[in-house]
């Protein structure tokens, strides 16, 4: 945690320099995010969505939110738009309190968000630059096509490496790309082995919550890195730690090695209350083992890993199989997937309303999930960066009850057990 | 038969088609029709000519506002439009058993993931999720969006039992040019002289153009332009607005005619506007593929589900057809929670106010059911353009 402090924290400070240093800076997304091309031009990544959930967890994205509803931004959109857009607008000082720089350049990865899209008309309307659109384009047949592969290949060449090139004044060069492809497979690897690890019991990690730091790096500017690549050895060598000591991972109250309740969370966090909502999990002895949005950038459980030998089709295959770009009967085997895997008691779905990429179907993704594990289901609504639309008092009720129906299957289950 | 009597029939016939919840028009193609099928697709744009030409009839599922929704809020989070609940609703309860395959482009996520959806609710119907090309590019897209028409008229056809060959998509398109002519026509009409075609009427006649297939819908469509050019209605003293931000979830009848009862002329919207995604004829030599790929890529009207690669572009937009419409003003009209109309708004608005293009938004569901406020807004707005318009 305080190497990652740490790597964050230089990183916006170089951000702040980046003025004087000439460092060109392109602002991108999370899902399907080039971060070693982006990289290997010199270039440095500014991830939005970042900075809005940062904004939410340091209770700063009310007043954003509001500046943006005060210039017309309709109160039923994505809260992370207008939290960004708010916080351009009070003079762009970014989460760790450093001023960001403008883009050079707008890299839009169009990937599994139908609201990236105008987030960045909306930004382009900020800043005088260029903005280059990747179309990544949807497993709607739960797969992806070879011809899609190769249209967002030759995107990456014709459109955005020239982008790139004109921003930077370099050459695209394969090699340093190679290279940094190879640092990613290594933090991958590592990344896998850490989310896997709750897999024993007890687990030495939360999958959510705990898990929303561990892909932090990974699924922002550290891809690709040295900093990353040490930031995930020294992540897995603390959670062998914790393995070795037969210990649970560290809530916010602390640490959390009773596990009366092992679940897996579909749906992003909310920010605004993160450890609240945490802790209540963490008070009823409930760890999460897996979770999907874990895997908005990138789904290497699955097996994916960069590939060195084919540097733009990798970055396409990686783009294509972010989370959210798969279709829901994907997304449903994925989860009954985590189910058994993960010996899990049952999953909860934090349907947050900004979100319809992830909202958007996810009472059908309860019912068939429950269908085919025979395991029980819970809904919470919440909002990822809006506090107005967190009501703990609500959320620790459905959370309770949800336990109970767990606790009830449970006996329900040992009197059949019995009885047979 | 006057000319008023054939206006009025024909908006009868549209009105009976937009009115019925059963298709009923559908079944009855289908049975005058014997083994042939029935192909849907959902807001905004699907390519229709490639459905016709598999010998399938288009069928748009656009919601509505009048059918009870029993199963439909079952499926969605009150904060998700309501659009697809309609939908939901349409297809659990049996009503559109009569399709065969179903397209759903990619306006917007909700649409997006209610492909998958049916893909589980319906195993044994055809569903393809069609990614439109979202690319600065247009040599790139079209060659992405002409494979992806590739898929469509190998899988119609599959599903159809015919093989659409090059000749029948052609006749196809030529078919649909037709179609886009008289809706260009009758929009023109009404830009020109709106007291002749109320939108009222206009709307459902492209309402039942969605269900009729296009050669009921030309026979019909030319038989009210005919007559609503030369039927001589009494000009009145109003405000001529664009409605824009309607082009998905679909707008209650009784708003659009509360707009214009409050003292409005609509003479732009964009209503429905997969009729008129395609500002151009398609081109009908060489590989009619190809064609309707680049009508698309270099000749989609501008709207908010694809990408503006022009940085002006949005700013810019509402200018140009205010100027076009030669419009008093701009009324936002979008679908609550509909992020495509939304999120573009403050873009659009911004670039029609420093225009100094008079505007007021508000939002509406297809249920909506309650026109009072809509009434007061819409009347204060035409009120204020006609006292101040030109002061
Ligand atoms: S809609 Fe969802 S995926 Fe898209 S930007 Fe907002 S939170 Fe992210
Ligand atoms: S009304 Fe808007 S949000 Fe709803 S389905 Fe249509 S485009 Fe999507």
């Amino acid at each position: 945690m305080v190497i990652q402090k740490e790597m964050i924290a230089e990183h916006y400070e170089r951000l702040e320099r980046a003025p004087e240093t000439g460092e060109p800076v392109v602002y991108t997304f999370v899902p399907g995010n080039l971060t070693e091309l982006i990289r290997s031009f010199g270039c440095l990544p500014v991830l939005p969505e970042i900075n809005a959930l940062q904004s939410g967890m340091r209770g700063k994205s009310r007043d954003y939110i509001a500046e943006a509803e005060k210039h017309g931004h309709s109160e039923d959109v994505c809260t992370y738009v207008k939290c960004d857009i708010g916080m351009v607008l009070a003079g762009n000082i970014g989460p760790t309190g450093t001023k960001l720089p403008k883009p050079d350049l707008l890299l839009l990865s169009y990937t599994g968000c139908y609201t990236f899209m105008k987030w960045f008309e909306l930004l382009r309307e900020q800043y005088d630059c260029p903005c280059v659109f990747l179309h990544v384009p949807y497993q709607g047949d739960g797969i992806i096509e070879p011809e899609h592969r190769e249209y967002m290949v030759k995107q990456i060449k014709e459109l955005v490496i020239p982008a790139l090139e004109k921003i930077s004044g370099r050459k695209y060069d394969e090699d340093a790309l190679r290279e940094r492809l190879e640092l990613s497979v290594q933090a991958e690897d590592d990344l896998v082995w850490v989310l896997e690890s709750a897999k024993n019991t007890p687990s030495p990690i939360d999958a959510y919550f705990g898990a929303v730091y561990y892909v932090g790096p990974i699924f922002s500017a550290f891809r690709g890195t040295p900093e990353g690549v040490a930031y995930y050895k020294a992540l897995r060598r603390e959670v062998q730690q914790r393995l070795d000591a037969g210990l649970g991972p560290v809530a916010p109250a602390g640490p959390l090695n009773d596990q009366k309740y092992r679940l897996v969370v579909e749906g992003p966090p909310n920010w605004t209350h993160f450890r609240e909502f945490w802790q209540m999990f963490a008070d009823e002895g409930a760890v999460v083992v897996a979770s999907t949005y874990s895997k908005v950038g990138g789904t290497y459980d699955f097996g994916f890993r960069h590939n060195p030998a084919d540097p733009l089709g990798t970055m396409g295959d990686y783009c294509a199989g972010c989370y959210t770009n798969h279709n829901l009967t994907n997304r449903i085997d994925m989860l009954c997937q985590y189910l058994r895997d993960y010996k899990a008691d049952g999953f909860l779905i934090n349907s947050v309303k900004s979100c319809n990429s992830f909202s958007a179907g996810q009472l059908m993704i309860l019912r068939e999930v429950e269908k085919r594990t025979g395991l029980p289901g819970g809904f919470i609504e919440s909002d990822l960066v809006d506090p107005r639309y967190f009501s703990a008092a609500n959320i620790k009720n459905r959370l309770e009850s949800y336990l109970q129906m767990v606790e009830a299957r449970r006996a329900g289950g040992s009197r059949e057990a019995r009885a047979s | 038969m006057s000319r008023t009597a054939i206006r009025s029939e024909v908006v009868e016939w549209a009105s009976g088609i937009y009115e019925d919840l059963e298709f009923t028009a559908v079944r009855q193609w289908l049975e005058g029709h014997p083994g042939r099928k029935a192909c849907g697709y959902l807001p905004v744009y699907a390519p229709r000519e490639v459905i016709h030409a598999a010998g399938m009839l288009p069928v748009g599922i656009h919601g509505s506002g009048n059918i009870e929704i029993i199963r439909g809020d079952a499926f969605y989070q009150s904060y998700i439009c309501h659009l697809p609940r309609s939908i939901v609703e349409f297809a659990q309860s049996g009503r559109l058993d009569m399709l065969s395959a179903v397209l759903f482009p990619s306006t917007c996520d909700v649409i997006r993931n209610l492909s998958g959806m049916w893909q589980i609710l319906f195993p044994d119907m055809y569903v393809r999720y069609l990614d439109l090309p979202q690319v600065a590019d247009p040599a790139l897209g079209a060659e992405f969006w002409r494979r992806e028409l590739e898929v469509v008229r190998r899988e119609l056809g599959r599903v159809a039992g015919v093989e659409v060959t090059d000749a029948r998509l052609r006749e196809s398109i030529a078919l649909y040019n037709e179609v886009r002519a008289i809706i260009r026509q009758l929009y023109a009409l009404r830009s020109e002289k709106p007291w002749q075609v109320p939108t009222e009427e206009l709307y459902l006649l492209m309402r039942a153009g969605e269900l009729v297939g296009p050669e009921a819908f030309l026979e019909k469509a030319r038989e009210y332009l005919t007559a609503a050019q030369s039927d001589d209605q009494r000009v009145r003293d109003r405000t001529r607005v664009i409605i824009t931000g309607s082009f998905c979830e679909q707008p209650p009848l009784g708003l659009i005619k509360t707009i214009e009862r409050a003292g409005c002329y609509i003479v732009d919207d964009d209503f429905l506007a997969g009729n008129r995604f395609l500002t151009g004829d398609v081109a009908l030599e060489g590989d009619p593929t190809t064609a309707l790929a680049e009508a698309l890529v270099r000749g989609a009207v501008k709207t908010s589900v694809l990408y503006e690669p022009d940085p002006a572009g949005k700013r810019n937009l509402m200018k140009n057809r205010v100027a076009a419409a030669r419009a008093d003003g701009v009324i936002f009209a979008a679908a609550s929670f509909c992020d495509p109309a939304l999120l573009d708004r403050p873009m659009l608005r911004d670039g029609a106010e420093k225009a100094g293009i008079p505007c007021i938004a508000f939002k509406f569901a297809e249920n909506s059911g309650q026109f009072q406020q809509f009434r007061e807004q819409a009347g204060t707005f035409s009120d204020s353009i006609k006292l101040w318009g030109d002061a």
